[in-house]
């Protein structure tokens, strides 16, 4: 299943502003991963996000997504391909009701309507949200928010999760269920996120970013264990591993 | 300055509305053509913007008084003047169907009188060419608050016009004038003064989001000549149209009538009702019509 | 404008949620048995107050199938009064001829036309908050769009609605934090007022490009596909055909003067 790979070859962004904002970036990422994108604010982590997600297009160096590169002719295939969730839920969802919102991609995407209703269903009863089908996106609380803004993402069937901050706003029950459901997908899945306990439970991989670069990719545990590395690139190591076994 | 719908008569509130509906046709067609991609969000997005920052004052130096952001001005400085005329039509929309201001029957007038002049008018025949690209500086204030205080003049004046149109206020002319305008004056100014301070702060921090008119063509309003001709026609419209409605109100046959000292109850009736009043079947007819209407309220609330 | 404005905003929306009868039928009918209504009030001569007694009904029957409470719609009618009353007010004084009496009791042109008016204000501006409460902002979208209306402008309000509450809550909080700092929020300084609003406006064009970016991910290609309304039903045309009925017949016929006649006739 090649086309859930994500890689990325000497990436560079600059802003249009001029604010350079990814530097050389490389990695390959296979499929059914579950890798965590960790750094201090400002790192480049959104950015990275972005262009994996194919909003941005690079300025140097090249992304690829299943084998495709990322360029202005094949960005539509690859929006399809690869889903972004938002951190700020408001921003993802604009339409009046939640299930017109998980309907706005298949549509978008040119599908009969029975598969739209389909895809819609599906998605909604993936994150437990059918109730709420019919409510408007304003009046849902934080859990249902992130749930609904996932759904909108699942009804497109990416092949690989983009996620920005998925806990962020989260009270811990509805962190729980994030978490249970992140590990259940079968999909590649990527996520910056602060929240390193949700990375060590849901990743295998972390790539840490700093100044628009990466300055260390591996075994998540293995990284976030070393304490000077972790808090020369403005982070800390997780309480969890401080007490645990190493592996 | 909204208009009330209990203050415009349905000829001067229809051709209004003809006049507004055009208009946002003819924009709305612009707005899809034109290449800035991102205008969708960003149009509803500032919509709500100008309804927060009406509910924010500032105090007017030297007064004593506050006054806030009117919006009209600002839209077509940060989206040009075919959205920003659609983003003004929305939120007057959303007023009058929310916050009941204005009403339905006056929303036409509501949003040509806001809408047009400060985006069709101030904006490109007086801001653009006074503030001209150099956006930090003292022209941007004075560019501004002229631009403001034209546009609200103008939309001032035209609820005179549209209200003495619709003959349903008393109100003489000359003193309604000299009640609107010099008020409007006051907030001109101060549109103008809140616009000028928002425009030089983004100015600085963001500077690309202020509004480049197309291949920047120094010719205010300059090859828009379809949107140039829709606005003559339709203010040319709403012209004659307010005419003919004024010389033939009800209210004025009715005044004219009563001067020529003929009686009105012994006037033969073109609208039957307008003597019922004077005599007491009208009025209890009136209660009674109310009572049953209540009850008959009552009784659909019951079977429900 | 306060706070307190976006509940009320929010609590129209949640009564056009209601599964009332008002709330089942369609969206366009809706709006044209509304736009029918107000063009009938508005078209009466100045002094008329009796005749229009029987549109009423209209308002009433929405309010008691729609099961929305007739004291919160008053209240918002009466917060939008202050324009309305301040050009009538002035009526009574420069029309002071006597048109009717009540007994010992003449009443001037001028106090005909103010009470005509506000009954006209009242009517006019309740129909609008009616249609509102009984429809929501989203179907009444959908339903001007097939009527006609400019899909660009369609949305346009959708979005205005969704981010109004959005945009609101940022503002509130950053005036919140003023107030905590001593600021008086009726009349800011110049400077500070400038720059609140400026960031607000920053905030809410990276709003704008946040969006943006999420309905292009979704493949967005400049076009919004709305749901499209359903077909109207042979209760939808009834609920048509019957208003507009009644409104051009109260419209043609007096029908207070007449039921009072009839009363008049009756007792004497």
């Amino acid at each position: 299943m090649s086309h859930h790979v994500v890689e990325a070859r000497g990436l560079g962004y600059v802003y249009p502003d001029g604010t350079p904002a990814l530097a050389d970036v490389s990695f390959r990422i296979t499929h059914g991963e579950a890798v965590a994108v960790v750094g201090a604010n400002g790192a480049g982590k959104s950015t990275l996000l972005l262009q994996l997600a194919g909003c941005l297009l690079p300025s140097s160096g090249e992304v690829r997504i299943g084998e495709v590169p990322v360029t202005a002719q094949t960005v539509a295939r690859i929006r399809r391909s690869a889903g972004l969730v938002f951190q700020d839920p408001d921003d993802q969802l604009f339409m009046p009701t939640v299930a017109e919102d998980v309907a706005f991609g298949p549509l978008n995407a040119g599908l009969p309507p029975e598969e739209v209703e389909r895809r819609v269903a599906g998605a909604l009863e993936r994150v437990g949200m059918s109730r709420i089908k019919d409510r408007p996106p304003y009046k849902l609380s934080a859990g249902e928010k992130r749930a609904a803004a996932l759904a909108t993402v699942l009804a497109m069937e990416p092949d690989v999760l983009v996620m920005d901050e998925p806990s962020s706003h989260l009270d811990p029950r509805g962190r729980r269920r994030l978490i249970e459901w992140l590990v259940s997908f079968a999909h590649t899945r990527i996520m910056a996120t602060h929240d390193l306990e949700l990375a060590l439970e849901v990743c295998s991989r972390v790539i840490v970013m700093e100044g628009g670069a990466v300055v260390a990719d591996g075994p998540i545990r293995d990284v976030l264990n070393d304490e000077k590395g972790m808090l020369a690139h403005g982070l800390e190591r997780p309480h969890s591993l401080r007490h645990a076994h190493p592996h | 300055m909204h208009m009330a719908d209990a203050l415009v008569s349905p000829a001067v509130g229809g051709a209004m509305w003809v006049a507004s509906a055009g208009l946002i046709a003819g924009c709305a067609g612009q707005v899809k053509r034109s290449a800035r991609e991102n205008v969708v969000p960003l149009m509803g997005v500032l919509g709500a913007f100008v309804f927060t920052a009406q509910m924010i004052n500032f105090s007017i130096p030297g007064t004593g008084s506050s006054g806030h952001l009117g919006g009209g001005l600002i839209l077509a400085v940060l989206l040009g003047p075919p959205a920003a005329f659609l983003v003004i039509a929305s939120v007057l929309t959303v007023q009058a169907l929310f916050f009941a201001d204005g009403g339905l029957l006056a929303l036409g007038c509501n949003i040509f009188n806001l809408g047009v002049y400060p985006a069709f008018i101030a904006y490109p025949f007086l801001y653009r060419p006074l503030a001209g690209d150099r956006r930090h500086s003292a022209r941007v204030w004075a560019a501004a608050v002229m631009a403001a205080v034209a546009g609200l003049q103008l939309g001032a004046f035209s609820v005179v016009l549209e209200t003495r149109a619709s003959g349903i206020s008393d109100l003489p002319f000359g003193t309604f004038v000299w009640l609107m305008q010099p008020i409007h004056l006051a907030i001109g100014l101060v549109e103008g003064l809140a616009t000028a301070a928002v425009v030089t702060f983004v100015a600085r921090a963001r500077p690309e989001s202020l509004y480049q008119s197309p291949a920047g063509s120094a010719v205010p309003g300059g090859g828009k000549p379809v949107l140039a001709g829709l606005l003559v026609a339709a203010a040319l419209m709403g012209g004659i149209l307010s005419w003919f409605a004024s010389t033939h109100p009800d209210g004025l046959e009715w005044s004219i009538a009563r001067t020529s000292g003929r009686a009105p109850v012994a006037e033969a009736k073109p609208w039957p009702a307008v003597s019922a009043e004077t005599s007491g079947t009208g009025l209890k007819g009136g209660v009674l019509t109310l009572l049953l209407a209540g009850a008959i309220g009552l009784v659909l609330r019951w079977r429900r | 404008m306060n706070a307190g404005h976006w509940l009320e905003v929010d609590r129209l929306e949640e009564l056009a949620r209601l599964e009332a009868p008002a709330q089942r039928v369609d969206a366009r009918v809706k709006a044209v048995v509304t736009l029918v209504f107000v063009v009938c009030v508005m078209s009466y001569s100045r002094y008329q107050v009796s005749a229009l007694m029987p549109f009423f009904l209209y308002p009433i029957a929405m309010l008691a199938r729609g099961r929305i409470p007739a004291g919160y719609l008053f209240r918002k009618i009466l917060m939008a009064a202050p324009f309305a009353l301040a050009v009538a007010v002035f009526n009574p004084f420069f029309d002071r001829a006597p048109m009717a009496a009540l007994g010992p009791v003449t009443i001037s042109g001028g106090w005909l036309s103010f009470a005509s008016v506000m009954l006209r204000f009242l009517l006019t501006v309740g129909a609008a908050l009616i249609l509102v409460a009984c429809t929501g902002m989203h179907r009444l979208c959908a339903g001007l769009e097939s009527l006609g209306m400019p899909r660009v402008f369609a949305v346009q309000l959708l979005f205005l609605h969704r981010y109004l509450f959005v945009v609101a809550e940022e503002g509130g909080r950053m005036t919140r934090s003023l107030e905590m700092r001593g600021a008086r929020l009726r009349a800011l300084p110049g400077r500070v007022y400038g720059s609140l609003l400026g960031h607000l406006l920053m905030r809410a064009l990276a709003r704008a490009d946040r969006v943006y970016r999420a309905m292009v991910a979704r493949g967005f290609d400049g076009e919004i596909r709305l749901l499209r309304p359903t077909s109207l039903r042979g209760s939808d045309w009834g609920f048509l055909l019957g208003w507009t009925a009644f409104f051009v017949a109260a419209r043609i016929w007096n029908l207070a003067d007449l039921l009072g006649g009839l009363l008049s006739g009756g007792v004497s």
